[in-house]
């Protein structure tokens, strides 16, 4: 169903769902003793101030490479809450790995964003395999590995091992990354503007390309389309499967990166966590195609970086929360039914055109 | 009785009789081992009763996910409902007692069961999306409940609640008088049993009694009254039950709404006996492995009650000392280590290497380390699902229609 009337249901879903959220943030708003039109005007003027957009794409980063890590796995319909975990787990390795060795530039570089690639590629490989071989489910499997992780790090990073306390606080990190492994931000009038946003550029093309124009990203489509119909077609599930789990685990790998070689530069136990979900919201939110996955990762940081006014206006933050949930259930609700209207008027057209040809 | 039911029986003690031999067997080893090494909380009375406490909001969890899946419907917003059952059930106990909070925190999960029930059975959402998305709103929405809450109050924060009322504790009489002599007197494996009778029929909260009764009352309405049959008949062919009358969405509804009821439970369970207090995250993934534990249990109550005890006794490991996981470690790589010799005599060599690789391994960290670190220990239930899922028999039957969203005259 292509054509205005089509591209207008397409925006209906999102549009809806926006209202919905401004309706529910209104309501929360005047709950919590705000006045709802005067906060969120304010919200919104403190939110497009350079300064703050700026702030904005750099905490959209992430965001959006945990987004694509899980629009890679929804094609198979294989929910990677483990991103969570393969991430932490890359940058803890890429931290310890890339403060250890002493090389130029591009080689350190090179080093710290591979061995980020794999340890996410095989931590997420193992769901993968459990998934392939044993059949066990990628949710609880995936959710297990993150608690594995969680506790693996901690023990890791006590002082008798590979961390130490930073000066000063009562922060545990690993060593210091020297500066060639670091990534320069690239300077606006508003702020530095972090150096890995080109990354985020190129991986969304990368995964733009190899899905709509090479044999995998065709196997990938047309089994997420219908399983049978693929595996007729001489497309092996298992090893589809096993092959889309690990690149969303190797991409989730680099989530946290954009902290690491940009902003951090050592791992610590404030480091970002509890991303899986914000890069599946953002995949939901995108539909899993690159410039929605963008624009959904923009969305989420933008609600997020405004909403401190509401520590101003005596609310807390955490408003925000109830508003990303509400905005993703109402906008799964507005496609499904979007879906639903098509499907109808897609039937009704095929049985006009059957009626309508000659015996 | 005929003949093949005889028989079907005599097999069936036969499976009983020796799984309980295996049982006390390991039961035997372990308690020499920990006797051996000096590691006496392994079978104390506290650890026992530790590892009911870790159990019951596991098994909650586990049996609201029979009920949801035994429906057709994955509730992965198992995890959200009890996050809600937590917070509701801590408050409302604060402000009005124990009982009230009972009744607002099985309350909350049932809404939160409700709410995904209008997702997947009405809108046709997506299960895993939607019950993932609740467990966001839950979370968003007991932060932002605790900031106007607790954390205006003494003795509360963001992230806590002040003390929680608890349930009464009570003992079944005698007991103590009679056995307690036997768990003090240092027999080698007899204390150490007297202690595990002790643990389960001494100070056990009735809370936790009521949680034991609803694994029959389960099975009793799952599997022997109409409503039970027309639930299960729902989620093995919603289209040929809808034809003779009984309607997938209502039954659908009903057991999401009892399936979010048991996770309050499990929630309100958590604030109030197995800790005495609200803390957020204090659900660290129980829903999510109760799910595990209905993969693990073959969609049968009872397994699932089997399934629970493993995850709550791995899950109670982190309130023992750490010579006593070291201990318990060695019971599994000698349990490991036979596994592989017996695979060996079959000539199974694959099978000797799966076995024998972890056993070797798990022998040698005890040799050498002894203990094992509480951060190693923090995961250790999560480990144990990944392993028992990975390494169970997969002779599993789930529903037939599961995940399947279900309407009437829709070809998709």
């Amino acid at each position: 169903m292509r054509g205005p009337r089509g591209a207008a249901l397409l925006l209906a879903a999102p549009a809806a769902a926006t209202l919905l959220a401004l309706v529910v943030a209104a309501a929360v708003l005047q709950l919590a003793g705000a006045d709802p039109v005067v906060t969120l005007r304010d919200a919104l003027a403190y939110g497009l101030r350079p300064e703050t957009l700026v702030a904005v794409v750099n905490k959209a980063i992430p965001y959006y490479l945990a987004g694509i890590s899980a629009a890679i796995g929804f094609h198979l319909r294989l929910f990677n809450i483990g991103i969570d975990g393969q991430y932490r787990l890359a940058a803890f390795a890429a931290a310890v790995i890339g403060a250890a060795v002493a090389v130029p530039a591009p080689i350190h570089l090179a080093l710290i964003v591979t061995v980020a690639l794999v340890v996410g590629w095989g931590w997420a490989a193992i769901a993968g395999l459990l998934y392939v071989r044993r059949g066990v489910n990628v949710v609880i499997s995936t959710i297990m590995l993150n608690a594995v992780a969680t506790g693996v790090i901690a023990w890791l990073l006590s002082p008798e091992r590979l961390g130490q306390i930073a000066p000063g606080s009562n922060n545990v990190t690993t060593a210091t990354i020297s500066e060639t492994g670091w990534i320069p931000a690239i300077p606006t009038p508003a702020g530095g503007l972090n150096g890995l946003v080109i990354l985020a550029v190129l991986l969304g093309i990368g995964y733009w390309v190899v899905l709509n124009r090479t044999t995998l990203g065709f196997e990938v489509r047309a089994m997420g389309l219908s399983e049978r119909a693929a595996t007729v077609a001489g497309i092996r599930a298992p090893r589809l499967a096993l092959l889309t789990m690990a690149a969303s685990g190797a991409i989730a790998g680099l989530v946290g990166l954009p902290q690491l070689l940009g902003a951090s530069h050592r791992f610590g136990l404030d480091f970002p966590a509890g991303l899986a979900f914000t890069g599946l919201s953002v995949a939901i939110l995108g539909r899993n195609h690159p410039l929605g996955v963008a624009i959904g990762a923009f969305v989420w940081a933008f609600l997020e970086r405004s909403a401190q006014v509401l520590d101003l206006a005596g609310i807390s933050r955490e408003v925000v929360t109830i508003l990303q949930a509400v905005i993703v259930l109402s906008i799964v609700v507005a496609y499904e039914l979007v879906r639903r209207v098509r499907a109808r008027q897609e039937r009704r057209y095929v049985a006009q055109t059957v009626e309508g040809a000659p015996a | 009785m005929t003949a093949a039911s005889m028989s079907a029986f005599a097999s069936r003690s036969t499976w009983l009789a020796s799984r309980v031999t295996h049982v006390a067997l390991g039961f035997a080893v372990l308690s020499l081992l920990s006797g051996a090494f000096d590691a006496p909380d392994l079978f104390s009375r506290g650890g026992i009763s530790a590892t009911l406490r870790f159990t019951a909001p596991i098994l909650l969890a586990g049996l609201g996910a029979l009920w949801a899946e035994r429906s057709g419907v994955i509730n992965l917003g198992l995890e959200g409902m009890m996050i809600a059952g937590t917070w509701f059930g801590a408050w409302a106990a604060i402000e009005w007692g124990i009982g009230p909070g009972l009744v607002v925190g099985v309350g909350a999960g049932v809404a939160f069961g409700l709410l995904l029930a209008l997702l997947t059975v009405t809108f046709g959402v997506d299960q895993a999306i939607a019950g993932l998305s609740l467990g966001l709103l839950a979370a968003g929405l007991t932060r932002f409940l605790s900031s106007i809450t607790f954390a205006t109050v003494p003795g509360g924060s963001i992230t806590t609640s002040p003390p929680v009322p608890d349930f009464a504790i009570v003992s079944v009489p005698g007991v103590d008088l009679l056995i307690a002599p036997a768990e003090s007197a240092d027999l080698p494996i007899l204390s150490d049993a007297a202690a595990v009778v002790l643990g389960l029929l001494t100070d056990v909260s009735v809370l936790t009694i009521a949680v034991v009764a609803l694994v029959p009352l389960t099975w009793w309405i799952l599997w022997r009254t109409s409503l039970g049959i027309r639930i299960r008949a729902v989620g093995e062919a919603p289209e040929a039950s809808d034809s003779l009358g009984v309607r997938p969405w209502r039954y659908r509804y009903l057991a999401l709404a009892v399936s979010g009821g048991l996770a309050g439970l499990g929630g309100v369970y958590l604030v109030t006996v197995a800790s005495s207090l609200y803390r957020e995250g204090q659900t660290a993934g129980r829903g999510f492995i109760g799910l595990a534990t209905v993969i693990f249990g073959n969609w049968n109550p009872w397994s699932v009650t089997l399934g629970s005890v493993i995850f709550g006794f791995t899950d109670a490991l982190r309130t023992r000392q750490e010579l006593t996981v070291g201990v318990l470690l060695t019971g599994l790589g000698l349990l490991f280590a036979l596994v592989a010799v017996r695979r060996g005599l079959g000539r199974d060599w694959r099978g000797v290497l799966l076995f024998g690789i972890p056993a070797v391994a798990m022998l040698a960290w005890f040799w050498l380390v002894r203990v094992v670190p509480s951060e190693l220990v923090s995961f250790a239930p999560h480990l144990t699902t990944l392993l028992v899922l990975a390494f169970a028999r997969q002779r599993l039957r789930p529903p037939a229609a599961i995940g399947e969203p279900f309407r009437r005259g829709d070809a998709g």
